[in-house]
């Protein structure tokens, strides 16, 4: 019986049925850079139809991966080879531990007997990776690489998704076995939430009808959970006026009337100002960031908390809830809804609170002091808004540009602005931008980035012209590290450390130099004429567009501070 | 506060690491920790002992939980549950009397002496923290020569 099994299944290489399972998982494309270690598995690209997307660093093959998985909703995957290729991919790993992006990494690791011997581009990257990623394989036998694939794929989407490192020995993936390609599985100590809360939802609708100034905070997790229909129309039927986290801007149409945008740090003043006004919070996927909550016992103080969210451990973690509801948000607000329409709750008439949000939502549009310059951030950005197709997709580098297109570049269609809001990672918005090209061919892919942040991994230019994945790279360029020259402005009585890119190098000619469109604007004319250009055209494009070195992100709370002591422009 | 943890794990290469990485990752400490495969093999039982509030004890709770390789995370009341631990004391003997002090200390917290030598001899202890420490403090003034402890062991009572 088991020998006929056995004889049913298929011999092949470690490498091969590495291969054979991510097609089984539906994996069109991997991101990354060949080495010794890897090579069994690079050859198999000759015999399967998976497209092999060529980067310059693996740290950029990361973050490829990573834009892909954030775009489709399916882990995206990146290559790498042992020792410094794989460590080089930590950064990815971490930037997508931090955002719950899937994401695959599989490494190619030294044989299984060098192992521990310090061999040769040996890294223990099980080890290292521990932290930063939900899970990672190391099979030993070939027959073990089917299995992990399926594991890994189900973990890193499922739940609260996150990256999966399988790390395989160069001889597991050149030794041929029998392979069985298992469906079913167990992991007996993972149990993503999927059942709905009922009781809770119904508490939740209790507390809400009762508030006075209630508001809805939607985060990072509306968007993984693609909830957008159902939070609208949540705040439609409540009259509920919604902010969101950075992570979540986009969560909601922001041009809707009850939209205020993203608190935090660098938030919008009328969102700061209501959330601090607040006396109810419906929370959906949030973990509740110092940055988007300033500190954290100004708001615990105030505010009656309802927290739904898909990991348990966020409950409690930054903040008390009053009431918790654990699973997809999604599922969730989804009972939500049947529930409200079933009661027939439906309001209509405008609260004296949802007047008081309306009315200091139109002060602060009329009123927010922005750079007079005809290039300051707040006008290109607008009117990069104004040029581009709805449906576009943002990817953000880190920065000061970063926190510009959070308060002046309003996302219209949801889900459709995705940034490194967590770790922070200079670098990521470019190659992040290919792998949301990737999965979205269909839409134009903006990069807005900063020249700082471009710098770090604008080698990924090779990758956007030889693999024809035209993406725009839309630079304010201040050639300054903006964000750090602000922080020197402001706590370190101007001394300017470190913060002047003197002009090197220059962004069209480099942009030529790879094969691209380098295009400068230095008026609100050309600029509008380039974006029209780059929209147009089947090359990836550098927009570089010099701005002033001095422009600071305001409004601003400054660490350690609560959303209410916002700093304004002056 | 105190807490005493019992974790049932994966009884795989690697899990104790991630355990403890949780722990410092975390900003969490450990008091102690003991671990030993379960009548199960395909299981491995943690008991880890920690400080913390209640908020950092749950949030502990809860990280443990979400790892993929534990299969359950208990938080142990330690009134309704047997805890001990395994500690083994070189004493110093420096006159013709310390041996039989020292072997009547032992006797009376239900310690076994061995290893008798003329400058020192060795008492083995099960019992809880507190009663270690305790014994600890009263075998002092003879001189602690050397000390391993185990890490805590618990487990629930039955109806508890």
């Amino acid at each position: 019986m088991e020998r006929n099994l056995i004889n049913k299944m298929e011999t092949m290489s470690g490498a091969k049925a590495l291969m054979t399972a991510m097609e089984k998982e539906g994996v069109k494309q991997v991101f990354g850079l060949p080495g010794g270690a890897n090579l069994p598995m690079y050859d198999e690209f000759a015999r399967c139809d998976i497209r092999h997307i060529l980067a310059r660093h693996e740290q950029s093959a990361s973050h490829m991966a990573d834009g892909f998985g954030r775009v489709s909703r399916k882990p995206g995957v990146c290559f790498a080879t042992s020792g410094p290729g794989a460590t080089n991919i930590l950064t990815g790993l971490a930037t997508a531990q931090a955002d719950s992006s899937p994401m695959i990494a599989v490494t190619g690791q030294v044989p299984v007997a060098m192992i521990g011997k310090d061999a040769f581009q040996e890294s223990d990257i099980i080890g290292m990776s521990n932290p930063v990623v939900k899970y990672a394989f190391q099979p030993r036998t070939a027959g073990a690489v089917p299995e992990a694939v399926r594991k890994g794929f189900f973990i890193a989407e499922s739940g609260r998704p996150g990256p999966v490192l399988i790390d395989i020995p160069k001889d597991v993936q050149q030794n041929k076995e029998p392979m069985d390609f298992p469906d079913e599985f167990k992991i007996r100590g993972y149990h993503p939430w999927a059942d709905p809360d009922i009781v809770n939802v119904e508490r939740a609708i209790e507390m809400l009808l009762h508030a006075e100034k209630p508001i809805i905070l939607a985060g990072g997790g509306t968007i993984i959970s693609s909830a957008f229909a159902e939070l609208q129309s949540i705040a439609e039927t409540l009259m509920l006026p919604v902010v969101t986290t950075f992570k979540g801007k986009g969560a909601f149409p922001e041009n809707h009337p009850l939209s205020l945008g993203p608190i935090g740090m660098h938030g919008h003043a009328e969102a700061n100002k209501m959330m601090s006004e607040a006396d109810c919070v419906l929370a959906i996927g949030t973990r509740f960031s110092d940055r988007s909550v300033g500190t954290f016992e100004a708001f615990e103080k105030r505010l009656k908390i309802i927290h739904m969210d898909v990991d348990p451990a966020e409950i409690g973690k930054n903040q008390t809830a009053q009431i918790a509801v654990i699973g997809d948000v999604k599922v969730n607000l989804r009972v939500m809804v049947k529930l409200l329409l079933q009661r027939a709750i439906k309001k209509t008439d405008e609260s004296p609170w949802v007047k008081h949000v309306k009315e200091t939502k139109a002060y602060w549009k009329e009123n927010l002091k922005i750079h007079p310059g005809e290039m300051g951030a707040a006008k290109i950005l607008r009117k990069l808004r104004e040029v581009l197709p709805k449906e576009s997709v943002i990817t953000t580098e880190v920065g000061q540009h970063q926190m510009w297109a959070s308060l002046f570049y309003d996302v219209i269609q949801p889900g459709t602005f995705f940034s490194s809001t967590g770790l922070g990672t200079m670098g990521w918005g470019f190659p992040a931008a290919i792998g949301a090209k990737v999965a979205r061919p269909d839409v134009p892919v903006v990069d807005i980035a900063g020249d700082g942040s471009f710098a770090m991994t604008e080698n990924s230019l090779a990758t956007a012209v030889l693999e024809d994945i035209p993406v725009i790279v839309f630079i304010l360029n201040n050639s300054t590290l903006g964000m750090v020259a602000q922080w020197q402005r402001t706590f370190y009585d101007r001394r300017m450390i470190g913060v002047d890119q003197k002009s090197c190098p220059d962004y069209v000619k480099l942009a030529e130099s790879y094969g691209a469109q380098g295009i400068r604007a230095q008026s609100m004319d050309e600029l509008e004429k380039a974006i029209k250009t780059a929209l147009s055209s089947d090359v990836a494009t550098v927009i570089d567009i010099p701005i002033d070195p001095e422009e600071d992100v305001l409004p601003f709370v400054a660490p350690g501070t609560s959303l209410a002591d916002m700093v304004l422009p002056s | 506060m105190w807490a005493i943890l019992s974790i049932l794990v994966e009884n795989k290469p690697g899990i104790l690491f991630k355990v403890t990485h949780l722990f410092r990752s975390r900003n969490f400490n450990i008091d102690s920790i003991s671990v030993g495969v379960t009548e199960n093999p395909e299981y491995s039982k943690m008991t880890i002992t920690t400080y913390g509030d209640e908020k950092q004890i749950t949030q502990i709770v809860k990280q443990l939980d979400k790892m993929i390789d534990t299969i359950k995370v208990e938080r142990l009341d330690e009134h309704k549950t047997v805890y001990r631990e395994l500690c083994i004391f070189k004493i110093k003997l420096s006159n013709a009397s310390d041996s039989m002090e020292v072997n009547k200390l032992a006797n009376a917290y239900g310690g076994k002496v061995h290893d008798v030598k003329k400058d020192s001899l060795m008492v083995e202890l099960t019992a809880t923290p507190d009663q270690i420490k305790a014994f600890e403090e009263l075998a002092k003034p003879f001189g602690i020569l050397d000390v391993a402890r185990t890490g805590v062991a618990a487990l629930q009572r039955s109806g508890a």
